[in-house]
């Protein structure tokens, strides 16, 4: 679930401006770091844990990560856009690496844990000494994953702010021509992402309960994986190869070996890319020249 | 679109500039509050009873200053018509950051202990830091004076930065190449600097290899650190398992790196510049996952240790002399010295044979399909060129270089483990040859000495380095996207010989 939110940032941005945002993994690991701050500080500010608290943390922590998705494009892509191919990545690298390096001189290199917040569940079924428990926590992180979506759904489709995001990804030049402001369009996109990014990146925290400055890395890698597999571009098709990637990990390292689980996550990839270039729910992209 | 960025951002700011500029500043620094405060603000550490916050707002404020002043000045120098300044700037900092750094490498070591920033080492950083400004400086009035007089046409500009670049090069090259000859004859010389240049002409190897996937055919490649590996352990196992001499183990490490390289091209034959550096970056991580859980193979985390040393036509050199060693050989007194010149030549002359072959491929048909599939490869395929070897024996070419480099480090360190194979190598090489310009042989050495050596001068800083390094990338994108050198020319031209830039091209499908 948390690989779909991670996917349809990148989906998102791939969509539109066409191009892979590297660092989107980084901004999901500065989300989370900003969501273990803002606990942290509203743990010292009196407001304990609590819906309303956490509500409060995933605001905070949407606002905050949203500002670095709209500086990461400000500095990083915008200049480059009309560069020649290659160029915006290669920015996208670098930009992966100072983000890394930033939250590790800022907040140091050691592992950060923190404690559940959110103990508790329901037994579902106790069987001979082994309990399949639901726990609060992952029902909180499917409801939220769910209700983010939704709006987002919303968001997309029936604003004017969706509208526009559409046209420009179906034609930017001429999106521009017909008076829509592509630059801004693409920065709300950005700043959108980046919002996804935090909620992912604050459940992640949630849901583990520990972070370090490298988690970026992996989860940016099998959240494009997840993208690629459920159709770039494409919504929900980005939340079903979240959903899948999640799965197959899971199974795979209950059945085959937890050493090589990442090596399978590489490995769809490569035959989704081989074999089925437009995903599960993708579309054919013809090439104009 | 077609102008550079300094010059395309720069909007009439006639009425009022330093107001405007202030509030452009101003907003810069709330910007960067928002940015800083939490992140740098806070700082979390492990205390009684789980986290804590630490409180760092001074930190934040002089981010802020920072921030603020240098929005400011930028804002002011775009609004006097000073548009030539940042490209120029691009320019004159990393040419003179190396020489600056040639300089520190050539000097003597500090005594062990001291560093360039402790009291030991304060007279010689002083004294680089006015080389790095002083030759900044001049490169900085060349650059910015050539182009100042009007804001011409980017690509006639940079034309011409280029041309007078080329002809620079022209006498650079063979002066970088006879100083590289030189230096383990130079007197002062050590064995610490001696260890620095194998390292340095390991990357710049590697960075040749890399070159031509990237540079010349245009493929991104984020994995070419597996290729490197490959090299590396198929040179230790068979070294170790079998006995094998480093000469014979040599070609056949190139040889399954560019097999490696083979089967990792097949696949990927199909798919665009993006997607194709993703696959790469994937497969670059299996190999390195691999490598970590195949422990009956490759030993795991502990890998391989006790690699045999490179003999010298059968000679050895084992450190205490004896019969049949290198010392004993030719008469001398046993010392380890030798092992070292000796790998500094071995690695000198590997990577000149990556340069030499690199520059007769370039003229020859092979070269050329790969610079035309770099520019655009729907017309490729029009004109009969076929892509699939074109893009496979780039791949394997460069792979069978990063072989050759992984056989010499292994031998070098006489143990390797996967530690040495992360993603950050790959980084770190795609970064020389883009800092050096995708394509330019001599930008790549420049680069390499420029980085490798950095990371050596400035080791104390080991978190800062990395931070200044990703933003060495953004920001060379962002103002030079060609790298330090750029040369998009085409090796073999018909009639006038002009720089191709982006605008003429449009994009190219890679």
């Amino acid at each position: 679930m948390i690989y779909g939110l991670i996917a349809v940032g990148y989906t998102m941005v791939y969509g539109i401006i066409g191009m892979i945002n590297f660092a989107h993994g980084d901004v999901f690991m500065v989300g989370a770091f900003l969501a273990l701050i803002s606990i942290l500080a509203l743990g010292a500010g009196g407001i304990a844990a609590g819906p309303a608290a956490l509500l409060l943390v995933l605001l905070l922590t949407v606002a905050f990560t949203a500002l670095y998705g709209w500086t990461v494009e400000r500095l990083a892509y915008r200049p480059l856009r009309g560069s020649f191919r290659l160029a915006p990545l290669i920015s996208a690298i670098g930009m992966s690496i100072v983000l890394q390096n930033y939250v590790q001189i800022a907040q140091g290199a050691r592992v950060k844990p923190l404690e559940p917040l959110v103990p508790g569940g329901i037994t579902l079924l106790t069987e001979a000494g082994f309990a399949a428990q639901l726990s609060y926590m992952q029902m909180l992180i499917v409801a939220v994953t769910l209700g983010v979506l939704a709006v987002f759904t919303w968001l997309v489709t029936r604003t004017p702010l969706g509208r526009a995001m559409r046209a420009c990804e179906q034609d930017r030049r001429m999106a521009s021509l017909l008076g829509i402001d592509t630059d801004r369009t693409i920065s709300l996109t950005f700043v959108i992402g980046a919002g996804l990014a935090a909620v992912a990146g604050m459940m992640y925290l949630l849901r583990y309960g520990v972070i370090d400055f490298y988690i970026g890395f992996l989860a940016g890698v099998k959240a494009f994986t997840a993208a690629v597999l459920g159709g770039i571009g494409s919504l929900p098709g980005a939340v079903l190869g979240g959903l899948l990637i999640g799965l197959i990990e899971t199974f795979w390292s209950a059945y085959f070996s937890v050493q090589y689980k990442d090596v399978a996550a590489f490995s769809i990839l490569v035959l989704t890319l081989v074999f089925l270039p437009t995903g599960l729910l993708g579309r054919a992209e013809v090439e104009k020249v | 679109m077609s102008a550079p960025a300094g010059v395309a951002e720069a909007p009439p700011r006639a009425a009022a500039p330093v107001a405007g500029a202030l509030r452009e500043a101003g907003l810069a620094a709330l910007v960067a509050l928002g940015l800083f405060g939490p992140m740098v603000g806070l700082r979390t550490e492990p205390g009684a009873g789980g986290l804590m916050l630490v409180q760092r707002w001074p930190t934040v404020a002089l981010l802020c200053a920072m921030v603020f002043v240098g929005r400011f000045g930028l804002v002011w120098a775009r609004s006097h018509r000073f548009p030539a300044f940042l490209p120029a700037l691009a320019r004159a900092v990393p040419l003179a950051l190396a020489l600056a750094l040639l300089f520190a490498l050539m000097l003597p070591p500090l005594p062990t202990g001291e560093t360039l920033l402790s009291a030991g080492g304060h007279d010689r950083a002083l004294a680089l830091l006015a080389l790095f400004v002083v030759a900044g400086g001049v490169f900085l009035a060349l650059g910015w004076g050539r182009a100042a007089p009007a804001v011409a046409v980017a690509s006639t500009r940079s034309g011409r930065w280029e041309g007078s670049l080329r002809r620079f090069g022209r006498v650079l090259g063979p002066l970088l190449l006879a100083l590289a000859l030189l230096l383990p004859a130079l007197p002062w010389v050590g064995r610490y600097t001696l260890d620095l240049g194998i390292l340095v002409l390991t990357y710049v190897m590697l960075g040749w290899g890399l070159n031509i996937v990237v540079g010349l055919a245009g493929l991104l490649d984020l994995g070419y650190v597996a290729f490197y590996a490959v090299g590396a352990y198929s040179y230790a196992l068979l070294s170790t398992s079998l006995g094998w001499s480093f000469w014979l183990c040599l070609p056949l490490a190139g040889i399954m790196a560019a097999f490696a390289g083979i089967l990792l091209g097949f696949p990927v034959l199909r798919l665009r510049g993006d997607y194709l550096a993703i696959v790469t970056l994937g497969f670059g991580e299996i190999i390195r996952i691999v490598l970590l859980n195949w422990v009956s193979l490759t030993g795991g985390p502990n890998g391989i240790g006790g690699i045999p040393r490179p003999s010298f036509f059968g000679l050895s050199f084992s450190a205490g002399g004896g019969p049949g060693s290198f010392a004993d050989f030719f008469g001398l007194e046993p010392s380890p010295t030798h092992r070292v010149v000796f790998l500094y030549y071995l690695i000198l002359a590997l990577a000149l044979l990556t340069n030499w072959v690199t520059i007769r491929l370039r003229r020859q048909p092979l070269g050329r399909a790969w610079e035309a599939l770099r520019e655009d490869e729907i017309a490729c395929r029009a004109l009969g060129i076929n892509v699939t070897t074109t893009k496979l024996t780039a791949f394997a070419l460069g792979a069978m270089f990063g072989g050759f480099a992984g056989a010499f480090f292994a031998t070098r360190q006489a143990f390797i483990s996967p530690e040495s194979f992360t993603f950050l190598e790959s980084a770190i090489v795609l970064a020389i040859v883009v800092l050096g310009g995708l394509g330019s042989q001599i930008g790549v050495a420049i680069a390499a000495v420029v980085m490798i050596g950095g990371f050596e001068v400035f080791r104390d800083l080991a978190e800062w380095r990395m931070l200044v390094f990703g933003g060495a990338m953004v920001l060379i994108m962002v103002l030079r996207p060609r790298g330090i050198v750029a040369s998009r020319t085409p090796t073999v031209a018909l009639g006038k010989r002009r720089a191709i830039s982006g605008e003429l091209v449009g994009e190219g499908h890679g």
